[in-house]
């Protein structure tokens, strides 16, 4: 069994969301660790969920990365184990520096909530192996600042080092500024870091994973990161 | 020890885009004040502090400044300082 932890801080409001996934949907030992918890060795994988962390004062994710359990999960990162952050668990996991850049206002001002199509541009980590390289997945967005920034140097050494995992793209797979919902440079939707064990995504898999919904798209990441972890696991 | 005013002016990095500046700029332009350019909108802070001197003041600031109220991802920073009284 995979043990999977859900951060909650003041504000989450997508933590039971990506709960129900874990446990009732691939029945995984799940639980809830509030803001305040610096104990979680026990877990295998942290989940940063979406929201509006400490009500995203000053910015989003900022007040979040200065939390006990962020100091927990920054060091459950060093050690390899697996952290995904999730809409404004990508902005926090910017905000804390375990992921390169920053997320700031959509390009047209708007909070968008809509369904996007994605390129998974790498299919050899545990988080997208369940994809087909290149695949097209669409999932649903819901956010107000996720237009990804970095510098020059960074741009190229996330591309150099393959650590773009999700591009906001055309139906075709095709990606322009036309199908660039935030104004993310390079059309970025998800990244790793150059370890490939924390990801930030702006796109939710959680709300594409239950077959009762229309779209299952985003369950392929959990499903893929259960068999990864399952076959690294002696 | 001195209570000092600081006035802290968190502003976006010039490479970065600012939307909501440019749809302020659209606005008076709209007004009529088509001479406005290159308007950005930033964050303004102010807050007290109690330190031994001037120079530990501007330290400490710049450690408040770059670890919580600027990301230096996008945003540059500057503050004034004011002493208030000798506490």
């Amino acid at each position: 069994m995979i043990k999977f932890g859900v951060v909650v801080f003041p504000g989450s409001n997508c933590d039971r969301d990506v709960a129900y996934v874990m446990r009732d949907l691939l029945g995984q030992p799940t639980r809830m660790v509030w803001h305040e918890e610096t104990e979680i060795a026990d877990l295998d994988v942290i989940v940063i969920p979406g929201g509006f962390s400490y009500g995203d004062y000053l910015r989003c994710g900022a007040i979040a990365r200065f939390s006990p359990v962020m100091q927990a999960t920054i060091r459950h990162a060093e050690q390899g184990k697996l952290v995904l952050g999730i809409c404004n668990g990508f902005q926090v996991l910017t905000e804390v520096g375990l992921l390169p850049g920053a997320l700031v206002r959509n390009r047209d001002l708007h909070f968008i909530c809509d369904r996007v199509s994605l390129k998974v541009e790498r299919t050899d980590l545990a988080w997208t192996q369940a994809y087909q390289p290149q695949q097209v997945i669409t999932l649903p967005i819901a956010h107000g600042e996720g237009c990804y920034y970095a510098d020059p140097d960074t741009l190229a050494s996330l591309e150099n080092n393959r650590q773009i995992l999700f591009r906001y793209c055309a139906p075709t797979g095709d990606w322009g500024e036309a199908d660039n919902p935030n104004g993310s440079l390079h059309n970025i939707a998800g990244i790793c870091n150059r370890q490939g064990n924390v990801l930030g995504m702006m796109p939710h898999p959680e709300r594409a994973a239950d077959p009762t919904l229309g779209n299952t798209d985003g369950g392929g990441l959990f499903k893929g990161l259960l068999k990864a972890i399952a076959l690294s696991s002696p | 020890m001195t209570k000092f005013q600081a006035q802290i002016y968190v502003t976006l990095r010039p490479s970065v885009l600012d939307p909501a500046g440019t749809a302020v700029q659209a606005g008076l332009s709209q007004m009529g004040y088509t001479n406005v350019e290159q308007l950005r909108i930033g964050k303004y802070v102010e807050l007290t502090l109690t330190a031994t001197d001037e120079a530990a003041a501007r330290q400490q600031l710049d450690q408040i400044c770059d670890q919580l109220l600027a990301n230096p991802v996008i945003e540059n920073y500057r503050f004034e300082l004011t002493a208030l009284q000798v506490a």
